[in-house]
C-alpha cells in the first residue's frame, strides 16, 4: 500500500455545516426542545385538573377569580406576540432599527404581563388565599407561575438580544437567535391560551 | 451563613460510612496526586475537561459509568449481606436508617448514575460515527450534558460524607417524602442531583435526536440506519417525552418541601396518588431508554459476529417503534393495588402483555440471524447469548405480574425484585457491557483482553442466577421487599444464597478491573491499526482507531444498510482519496465545565438552605449562559495539510501491519 501524496491545494471548508447551514438544525433543536418543555406544562395541567377541586375549605376560582384583570393580563402577553412581528418582518431586511422596536415593545408588553400577575399573586397571598392554603391553590400557582417563569426568561432574552442586535446587528447567529426567540415567546402565548381557558375561564364557571 | 449545614452533618460516628467516604477520598486524592506527579493538569484541561469532542465526552461519560457502577455495587453487596444476617436475634450490620440509606442510593445510582451515562457514552462514541457525521448537532451542548451529569452524580457522592441520602426508595413515593416524615436532607439530595443529572439527560436528548435527523452522510436514508442508531433515536424521543414529567413531578414535592405546597400532602387536598402517576409517566419509559439502545448493541454485536447481515432489519426497527409507543400506555402497573376500577387495571395489564409482543419478535430476529451464521463466541457475543436465555425468563416474569391479580399477590415482594432485575441486568447491563467490550477498541485504539473479558461474563451470569432466582422464590414465600430485619427463619437460606451469588458477580466486577489493567499493560499487542477489528458492517469501523478529530477526511457515501461491509465488497473501503480538503469543527470551551461546577454548587446549596449561594450559582448559570451565547466564534478550521499529514500516518501503520 502506498502513502499517499495528496493534493493540499483546495481550502474548501467541507463537512461540519456552518453558520447559515447550522440556523435551521438550530431551530429544529430549540423546536423539539419547546415540545418538552411543552410536556412539562402537560404535567402541570394534569395535576392542576385533578387538583381543582381540593378546596380544602378554602376559597375557589369563582372567589378568587377576576376575569377582566385576567382579560387585560390576555391581551398584553397577546399584543406582545404581535409586536414581535415586526421584529421577525424587520429580519429580511435587515432593518436593525425596526428589529430593536419590536423588542423595545415586545419587553415592555411582557412586563406589563408579569407585573399584572405578581399583582394578582400579591393580592390572593395577602386575603389568605396562598399557594399553602390548598391543594387548588397549589396547583393553582404553580401552573400559572411556571408561564410566568417562562416569561420572565424571555423577558432577560429579549434584553439580551436587544444588546445582541445592537452590538453586532443583524448576522446571521444573531437572526437565527431572533428566530427562536420568536418560537418561545408565541409558545408561550399558546400555553396561556390553555391557562386562560382552563384555569381561569373553568374556574369562574 | 451555612444554612442547615454544620459539622454534625458529618457522620463521625457511624464506621461503616466513614470507612466509605475515606475510601473514596483516597482515591479520589490517589487519582489527582497521580495527575500532579505525571504534570498531566494541562493535558486534563485541554484535552478533556474542556473537549466538546463526542469522542472523548463519551468516554467521560463512560468513567463516570464505571465509577458509579463500583457505588452502587457496592450498595448491592451491603444490602444482601445485611439480608444473610438480619433474621430473629440478629440484627445485622446496618441499622434502618442507613438500611433504607443504601437501597435508595443503589436504586437512584443504577438508574440515573449508571445506566444512563453508559447510554450516553455509548451513544456519544458511536453514533455520529454510524450515520458518517463529524460531529453532533450541538457539540458545546453536549459537553453541558456531561457536566451536568457529573455534578448530579457528585451530589450524590457528597451525600455520602456530608448529611445523608434519601430514606425513601429511588422511586421516592409521597407523602414519605414530605418535609414531615423525612425532615432531613436525603430527599434533597435525591431531588436535586435527579433534577440536574435529568436537565442534562434531556439536552443531550434532543441533541442526539438533532443529529440523527439533520446530520446524516450522503445515502444514509433512516431505513439504513444502523440499528444501535436507530434504538437511540427511539430512546432519544422517549426522553424528550418523559423526562420534563420527572422534572415536574420533583419540582412538585420541592414545592411542597420548601414552601409547603400540599400537592403531595396528606391534608388540605393534596393527593399522593398523583405523585405516583407523574413518577411513573416518566418511570416507565425509563426503563425502556436504557434497554432500547442495549438492544440494539445486540443487535450489531450479533450481526457482525455471525457475519451475517440482521434478520428482518425492517421488523427490527417496527418493533422498537412499537415498544416505544407501548411504553407510554403501561405505567400504571407499576400500583395496580391503587385501587384503580378493575376497568382501569385491566386496560393497563393488556397493554403491558402487548409489549412482550414486539419483544418477541425481536428475539426471534437474534436467533435467526446466529442461525447459518459463522458465529464467533467472542466477550461481546457471551454478553449477547447469555442476555437472550436470561432476558426471556425475566420476560415471562413480568407477563405474570401484568395480570392484575397475580400482581396483587405479587406487589412490593422480591418476585418483583427479581423480575426487573432479571431485565434491566441482562438487558442493559449485559447489553453495555457487550458494548463496552465491542466499541472500546474504537474509543481507545486496542481491543480488551478476552480471557478476562469471558471471566468476567461467567461469573456475572452464574452470580446473577444465584443472586436472583432465590428472590423470585422468597416473592412466592411471601418476603416483602426493603427489609432491614425479618424473623421467619425459612427465609434465611435463600438470602444466604442470594449474598453468595452477589460475592461471584462481585468476582465478576474484580475480573472486568483486572480486564481493563491487563489489557492496558498487553496494549501494544492488541493495538488495532485497521480501524476494523472485528471486520464489521457499520460505518464506525470505516474511521481510525481511536477516530480522527474529524471522524471522516471525506464524507462516506453510503448505497446499502451494512454501509461499510458494502464498501469493503466493492473495495471502496481502506483507500485514501485523491484529495483532503480543510475541515471546520467546533472550539473547546470551558463553559460546559464552569456550568457544571456551577449548578453543583447551586444544587448542594439549595439542599442545605445556603440562599445566597443558592442565588449566585444560579445568577451564574445564567451569567455564563449568556456570556457564551454571545460568542459567534465557535470553529476552527483543521487545515487540509494537517488532515493529509494524519490520514498518511493511517495509511503507512496499515501497511506497515499488511493489511490493505
Amino acid at each position: 500500500m502506498m502513502a499517499v501524496e495528496a493534493v493540499h491545494t483546495q481550502e474548501i471548508v467541507a463537512g461540519h455545516p456552518e453558520h447559515h447551514d447550522m440556523e435551521p438544525i438550530r431551530s429544529l433543536g430549540f423546536w423539539i426542545y419547546l415540545m418538552s418543555d411543552l410536556v412539562l406544562f402537560a404535567a402541570l395541567f394534569a395535576t392542576y385538573v385533578v387538583l381543582s377541586r381540593n378546596f380544602a375549605g378554602g376559597p375557589t376560582g369563582k372567589d378568587l377569580f377576576d376575569l377582566s384583570f385576567v382579560l387585560i393580563e390576555t391581551m398584553l402577553l397577546l399584543c406582545s406576540s404581535a409586536a414581535y412581528g415586526l421584529t421577525m418582518t424587520a429580519m429580511p431586511a435587515g432593518n436593525a432599527r425596526q428589529a430593536m422596536v419590536g423588542l423595545t415593545l415586545t419587553l415592555l408588553l411582557g412586563l406589563g404581563f408579569v407585573s399584572m400577575e405578581l399583582r394578582e399573586f400579591t393580592q390572593l397571598i395577602s386575603e389568605g388565599a396562598g399557594p399553602q392554603r390548598s391543594a387548588f391553590l397549589s396547583a393553582f400557582f404553580t401552573l400559572v407561575g411556571t408561564h410566568g417563569a417562562h416569561v420572565t426568561c424571555g423577558l432577560v432574552w429579549l434584553a439580551v438580544m436587544l444588546f445582541q442586535v445592537a452590538t453586532k446587528g443583524l448576522t446571521a447567529p444573531v437572526m437565527g437567535r431572533l428566530t427562536r426567540l420568536g418560537m418561545f415567546w408565541h409558545f408561550l402565548d399558546v400555553v396561556w391560551i390553555g391557562v386562560f381557558s382552563v384555569v381561569y375561564l373553568m374556574g369562574v364557571w | 451563613m451555612f444554612g442547615k449545614l454544620t459539622l454534625s452533618a458529618i457522620p463521625y460516628h457511624d464506621p461503616i460510612v466513614m470507612g466509605a467516604v475515606v475510601g473514596s477520598v483516597l482515591a479520589g486524592a490517589a487519582v489527582l496526586g497521580l495527575i500532579t506527579y505525571f504534570r498531566q493538569w494541562p493535558v486534563l484541561w485541554k484535552e478533556w475537561l474542556t473537549s466538546v469532542d463526542h469522542k472523548k465526552i463519551g468516554i467521560m461519560y463512560i468513567i463516570l459509568a464505571l465509577v458509579m457502577l463500583l457505588r452502587g455495587f457496592a450498595d448491592a453487596l451491603m444490602m444482601r449481606a445485611q439480608q444473610a444476617m438480619a433474621m430473629g436475634a440478629s440484627q445485622g450490620f446496618l441499622p434502618p436508617d442507613h438500611f433504607n440509606q443504601v437501597f435508595s442510593a443503589h436504586g437512584t445510582i443504577m438508574i440515573l448514575f449508571m445506566a444512563m451515562p453508559f447510554l450516553a457514552g455509548l451513544m456519544n462514541i458511536v453514533v455520529p460515527q454510524q450515520i458518517g457525521a463529524r460531529d453532533v448537532a450541538f457539540p458545546f451542548l453536549n459537553a453541558v450534558s456531561l457536566w451536568l451529569s457529573v455534578a448530579g452524580a457528585l451530589l450524590v457522592m457528597v451525600s455520602l460524607g456530608v448529611g445523608e441520602f434519601s430514606k425513601a426508595g429511588w422511586s421516592g413515593y409521597s407523602p414519605l417524602t414530605e418535609l414531615e416524615y423525612s425532615p432531613d436532607t436525603g430527599v434533597d439530595y435525591w431531588i436535586w442531583s435527579l433534577q440536574i443529572a435529568g436537565l442534562g439527560t434531556l439536552l443531550s436528548g434532543v441533541n442526539f435526536l438533532v443529529t440523527v435527523l439533520t446530520m446524516r452522510a450522503p445515502g444514509m436514508t433512516l431505513m439504513r440506519l444502523p440499528l444501535f442508531t436507530w434504538t437511540t433515536v427511539f430512546t432519544n424521543v422517549l426522553v424528550i417525552f418523559s423526562f420534563p414529567v420527572l422534572t415536574a413531578a420533583l419540582a412538585l414535592v420541592s414545592l411542597d418541601r420548601y414552601l409547603g405546597f400540599h400537592f403531595f400532602s396528606n391534608d388540605l387536598g393534596g393527593n399522593m396518588m398523583m405523585y405516583a402517576n407523574l413518577f411513573w409517566t416518566w418511570g416507565h419509559p425509563e426503563v425502556y431508554i436504557v434497554i432500547l439502545p442495549a438492544f440494539g448493541i445486540f443487535s450489531e454485536v450479533v450481526s457482525t459476529f455471525s457475519r451475517k447481515k440482521l434478520f428482518g432489519y425492517t421488523s427490527l426497527v417496527y418493533a422498537t417503534a412499537a415498544i416505544m409507543f407501548l411504553s407510554f400506555a403501561v405505567w400504571v402497573h407499576h400500583f395496580f393495588t391503587m385501587g384503580a376500577s378493575a376497568g382501569v387495571n385491566i386496560a393497563f395489564g393488556i397493554s403491558t402483555m402487548l409489549i412482550a409482543v414486539p419483544t418477541g419478535v425481536k428475539v426471534f430476529n437474534w436467533l435467526f440471524t446466529m442461525y447459518k451464521g459463522r458465529v464467533s463466541l467472542t466477550t461481546p457475543m457471551l454478553w449477547t447469548i447469555g442476555f437472550l436465555t436470561t432476558f426471556v425468563l425475566g420476560g415471562l416474569a413480568g407477563v405474570l405480574l401484568s395480570i392484575p391479580p397475580a400482581d396483587y399477590v405479587l406487589h412490593n415482594s422480591l418476585f418483583l425484585i427479581a423480575h426487573f432485575h432479571n431485565m434491566l441486568v441482562p438487558g442493559t447491563l449485559f447489553g453495555f457491557l457487550a458494548g463496552y467490550a465491542y466499541w472500546f477498541p474504537k474509543a481507545v485504539g486496542f481491543k480488551l483482553d478476552e480471557t478476562w473479558g469471558k471471566r468476567s461474563f461467567w461469573c456475572w451470569l452464574v452470580g446473577f442466577y444465584l443472586a436472583f432466582v432465590p428472590l423470585y422464590m422468597l416473592g412466592f414465600m411471601g418476603m416483602p421487599r426493603r427489609m432491614q430485619h425479618y424473623d421467619n427463619p425459612d427465609w434465611q437460606p435463600y438470602l444466604i444464597a442470594a449474598g453468595l451469588g452477589t460475592l461471584i458477580i462481585a468476582c465478576g466486577i474484580g475480573c472486568m478491573l483486572v480486564q481493563l489493567l491487563v489489557s492496558f499493560i498487553n496494549r501494544e499487542a492488541n493495538r488495532d491499526v485497521s480501524g476494523d477489528p472485528w471486520d464489521g458492517r457499520t460505518l464506525e469501523w470505516a474511521t481510525h482507531s481511536p477516530p480522527a478529530p474529524y471522524n471522516f477526511a471525506v464524507i462516506p457515501t453510503v448505497r446499502d444498510i451494512d454501509a461499510f461491509w458494502d464498501m469493503k465488497q466493492r473495495g471502496e473501503a481502506f483507500r485514501p482519496p485523491a484529495a483532503y480538503e480543510a475541515i471546520e469543527m467546533p472550539k473547546n470551551c470551558a463553559h460546559g465545565f464552569l456550568l457544571g461546577i456551577l449548578a453543583f454548587l447551586f444544587g448542594f446549596a439549595m439542599i442545605w438552605h445556603i440562599w445566597w449561594l443558592a442565588v449566585a450559582g444560579f445568577l451564574g448559570l445564567l451569567a455564563v449562559v449568556v456570556a457564551r451565547s454571545m460568542n459567534d466564534d465557535t470553529t476552527e478550521i483543521i487545515p487540509a495539510a494537517e488532515v493529509a499529514r494524519i490520514e498518511d500516518l493511517y495509511f503507512k501503520r496499515l501497511a506497515a501491519a499488511g493489511r490493505s
